[in-house]
């Protein structure tokens, strides 16, 4: 017996006799001899529950989380403020641990939840139909890509360079099998080069790719871009920061078909990348070929009000080989997270935060362009993130800051080679104008230092 | 028990709550209330046009609710209340592993160490989440009998799909061109829907009578096509197949790979292990043998674990441990991105690290002998279970094998069907009146109106012989008045639910005035 089981020896003699064998081990008897274990696994004994809580409460405090630095890390995942109803609603037993609604009678909080944030997602996007979550904002937009090879059987792929690497790479491992090539489009300018996407256009595109705001924080036009893929057909997908979406323009008013994206920045930990959740919208007519869980409402015996999961047939548990994907198990929980940031906000609030994460992050990226050795990566208008280039080596300047206990951002050089030594900056409302002026102090210092350091030598 | 109200169920009563409870939040809003309070604008505020021009921005705001606090937490609060849970009650989900969630995990993960540690924190200050990843990987290589391991994928499936992918890398590596991936037709469903979403056509392999892999028949079908078998073992009958060996030489005879489906990895923890029986692949399920909370539908976590062929081909990144501890030298944990063979990555970051924190808490607090127990207690309860039903319901409900089962058994309702009248759905149904969650129904497919039970082990012998005595009640109470269990649930927050129209006259967010998307 371990402390999360029950059987008593006198239990065990009892079930045993009802079940007609000697032995626990008898039961395991169609175990062929070479599929056996003969010696116990070899891994350190049980512990108790103090002891595992302080081995990895040990080893958690071996981390530099945004609460032991002043970071200004984006890139996909965002340091926002989560209000504490939240963790409240979401660690609740009858949110935590039921399974996927299977049985709708007993799961109404759970399905009525999702069509809640079902509503929220279409109203972010301008889309009329989204799902009830995916497993992240990459794996949604590979999604996407299965959803137009399904729709319209083509072959290519054109992908922004502004959509984010892993998104790319996503798309790239999971259309292996789809007989697919993938095009990648330029940045010129901090933008999506419309001229380059426009040229890279024919009837063998399958879905055209971008991300809003792009990789490097630029807002882009997406009423532009829209128009060429609209002409060849191809399905337009648009991979948006959800936060961003309070204030910019939205998918469904520019045109764009289909809408993913990285669901973190609403109500979700950092996690070190996950679990969080991707959310998916698209127009009608490709509803029935969206991937995932949909909850949707309707009547019961007694004409009351109630929410099912539905469109099934869709699903692999019905469909098999003809499903329109093979998720099963995706984020609800998180989904639920993101629901709950969303009522706590409200429809002022949002706008409100959009506001003034614009206006911080301008004073941003007013204050660290004017360090000497530092200029902007492209003017274009920016939410939250911005990318610079500083005139020394970048993994240098970032580790002169770390002793200082900052974190500047994330390190373009890897991703984009092309910038030179490119950073990306995101401030959410958890930095103040104070944490930004010591940010700035910092990262002058650092790449003063090491800008020059033949004066040292 | 005196008519059909009068029941065991417990916190699902529904009177209270059903008028707030189906009010959505939009439809609780109003103009001007709020929760959210932002932070001053400390900087010098520039005009809006000017940082983000006009025709950047939206026409007008998302629509979203506009509450109080104290109705956001009232109103989710009461939907909570709507749910039935695992906290609450017995939750026989078959192939869903509904074991206890222990509370320790959520503490620990809720620790700022983990919960604000950003994904591209620098390696050299994020040790601890690296270290925690690199002996999951160990402990999950050891339990699965193989030598490598890949945390990345983000569910099941998508552990399949990982895995079908990685097939495919692999006879591409070697020229070889694949077509087809073998399925039994008592797969999960997610199997052949990877299948087909990885680009192969699927083949269906026959089950035998039982309710092993159809051996002649996987002779005939595995040839120089074949990329793959994906197998569960035990499978989802809950029976363990006693030709496994024979199996994986067959597929590995003609050069395919063997996919080990860890849905039911719970019966064999410390037991038997998947390399041992000749699996190539194999993907757990975190969320359902290693305790993360299934949260209404996940998240959940989809590790794989592959022999030394498949090892170059594994999604990136990989966490490594460099210089380990030679020298006296601190091992580092580090993030692998430079594989050049790896079939690259599937979703963002390196995974649900929040959920290896969960799970590898389990590992820690079983342990070997645990671990193994686990298995034991779940295959000991499954198997005690079917005894008892079949002892109380065996006319009704006979097992659709007569076999031992392991961690899970499926019953066959097609006698219930015939002499009361009732169906495997009305059954379940009225479980829900007494309190439980039903198991799986209908599925497997090939088994006559088939209720697959997953007790687990955390259960206790007293919730089994409830739950025996409550299908009892049930087939007598159908014995005198089957309408009873046709028209249940009755105590439910909402009755038997009209799911045709829903997906007829979808109806999938809350209405508005004017359109979306136009």
């Amino acid at each position: 017996m371990t402390r999360y089981t029950a059987v008593t020896d006198s239990d065990l003699r009892e079930m045993l006799a009802t079940i007609g064998v000697g032995s626990v081990e008898e039961l395991f008897a169609d175990v062929p001899g070479g599929s056996r274990l003969k010696r116990p696994l070899d891994l350190p004994p049980g512990k108790s529950e103090q002891e595992v809580y302080e081995q990895l409460r040990a080893l958690a405090a071996r981390n530099v989380s945004s609460e032991d630095e002043l970071s200004f890390l984006g890139a996909g995942m965002y340091d926002h403020y989560v209000p504490a109803l939240v963790e409240a609603i979401t660690t609740r037993s009858e949110f935590l641990t039921p399974y996927t609604p299977y049985q709708p009678e007993v799961s109404q909080g759970n399905l009525q939840a999702m069509f809640e944030y079902q509503t929220a997602i279409c109203e972010l996007t301008g889309l009329p139909v989204a799902n009830a979550s995916v497993y992240d904002g990459p794996s949604a937009l590979a999604s996407a890509g299965y959803l137009a090879k399904l729709h319209n059987g083509r072959s290519r792929f054109v992908v922004s360079r502004g959509v984010h690497p892993h998104a790319r790479e996503a798309l790239r491992t999971t259309s292996a099998g789809w007989g697919t090539t993938i095009d990648e489009i330029d940045l010129h300018n901090g933008l999506t080069d419309a001229r380059a996407l426009a040229e890279a256009m024919g009837d063998d595109v399958c879905a055209v790719f971008v991300a809003q705001p792009n990789f490097l924080g630029a807002v882009e036009d997406l009423d532009e871009l829209v128009a060429p893929i609209k002409q060849s057909g191809a399905v337009a997908v648009v991979s948006c920061d959800p936060i961003a979406l309070g204030i910019l323009r939205t998918p469904g008013e520019s045109g764009f078909d289909v809408a993913v994206g990285e669901g973190q920045p609403l109500g979700n930990r950092l996690d070190f990348g996950g679990p969080s959740f991707g959310f998916f919208a698209a127009r009608e007519e490709y509803l029935r070929r969206m991937p995932g869980r949909i909850a949707g409402e309707t009547r019961d015996a007694d004409g009351r009000r109630g929410f099912v999961l539905t469109l099934q047939t869709r699903e692999q548990h019905i469909r098999r080989e003809k499903a329109t994907h093979n998720i099963c198990t995706a984020q609800a929980l998180n989904a639920l997270s993101a629901m709950l940031h969303l009522s706590w906000l409200g429809q002022q609030g949002l706008v409100e935060l959009c506001e003034l994460l614009v206006q911080r992050t301008a004073y941003a990226r007013e204050q660290l362009a004017a360090i000497p050795g530092v200029t902007l990566v492209h003017q274009q208008p920016v939410v939250r993130e911005f990318a610079i280039r500083v005139d020394a080596p970048v993994e240098r300047v970032l580790e002169r800051c770390a002793a200082e206990g900052v974190n500047p951002g994330y390190a373009l050089n890897r991703d984009y080679p092309e910038l030179g030594e490119g950073l990306l900056v995101a401030v959410t409302e958890r930095r103040s104008r104070a944490d930004i002026d010591r940010l700035a102090e910092v990262l002058s210092v650092a790449v003063a230092a090491e800008r020059a350091p033949a004066e040292v030598a | 028990m005196p008519g059909v109200m009068a029941t065991a169920a417990d916190g699902l009563s529904r009177a209270p709550l059903q008028d707030e409870g189906v009010r959505t939040i939009y439809e609780k809003s109003q103009p001007g209330r709020r929760a959210f309070v932002a932070p001053p604008i400390d900087v010098p505020v520039r005009p809006l046009d000017e940082l983000l021009p006009a025709r950047l921005r939206r026409i007008e705001p998302a629509r979203l609710p506009e509450v109080s606090e104290p109705e956001i937490v009232r109103h989710y609060v009461r939907l909570s209340k709507r749910n039935f849970d695992l906290d609450s009650g017995f939750y026989p989900l078959g192939s869903c592993t509904m074991k206890h969630n222990p509370r320790l995990h959520e503490r620990i993960a809720a620790l700022p160490g983990n919960a604000r540690l950003h994904p591209l924190q620098d390696p050299r200050r994020a040790q601890g989440a690296l270290e925690l990843m690199w002996r999951l990987q160990a402990a999950l290589s050891e339990i699965a009998g193989l030598p490598h391991v890949s945390l990345h994928p983000s569910a099941g499936s998508h552990g399949e799909l990982a895995g079908v992918l990685l097939t495919r890398a692999y006879h591409e590596d070697r020229g070889e061109e694949r077509t087809r991936i073998l399925t039994p037709d008592t797969a999960h469903g997610t199997n052949p829907a990877t299948v087909a979403m990885a680009g192969y056509e699927v083949v269906k392999v026959g089950t035998n009578e039982y309710g092993g892999v159809d051996v002649e028949d996987l002779r005939a079908k595995a040839d120089q096509r074949t990329a793959c078998l994906m197998l569960t073992n035990p499978n989802t009958l809950g029976l363990f197949d006693p030709r496994i060996e024979e199996i994986a030489e067959i597929v590995h005879g003609v050069g395919a790979t063997l996919y080990y489906d860890g849905a039911n990895l719970n019966a064999i923890m410390g037991k038997s292990r998947p390399g041992d029986m000749g699996f190539d692949i194999v993907h757990f399920n975190l969320h359902k043998s290693f305790t993360q909370p299934h949260g209404g539908g996940g998240p959940g976590a989809g590790p794989i674990a592959v022999s030394s062929e498949i090892e170059p081909y594994l999604p990136r990144p990989q966490v490594v441990r460099r210089c380990a501890g030679a020298d006296g030298q601190e091992p580092f944990f580090d993030l692998d991105d430079d594989r050049p063979r790896s079939i690259g990555r599937l979703r963002g970051f390196q995974g649900n690290y929040g959920v290896f924190v969960r799970s590898y808490a389990y590992i820690l607090s079983l342990g070997a002998d645990g671990l193994q127990s686990a298995s034991e207690t779940a295959v000991l309860n499954a198997n005690y279970l079917m005894a008892r039903l079949t002892e109380v319901a065996g006319d009704y409900l006979p097992p659709a094998y007569e076999r031992t089962c392991m961690h899970e058994f499926v019953l066959s309702g097609g006698s219930m069907r015939r002499q009361l009248g009732i169906r495997t759905l009305d059954l379940a149904k009225r479980l829900l009146d007494f309190g439980f969650h039903p198991p799986t129904v209908y599925f497997p497919l090939l088994v006559d109106e088939a209720l697959l039970i997953e007790p687990t082990e955390t259960e206790s012998k007293e919730t089994l012989d409830a739950f025996a005595e409550a299908i009892a009640s049930i087939l007598r109470e159908a014995g005198e008045d089957p309408e009873i269990a046709r028209g249940a649930p009755y105590t439910t927050p909402v009755r038997r639910l009209d799911e045709a129209s829903a997906a007829k006259r979808p109806v999938l967010r809350q209405p508005r005035a004017t359109p979306l998307g136009a």
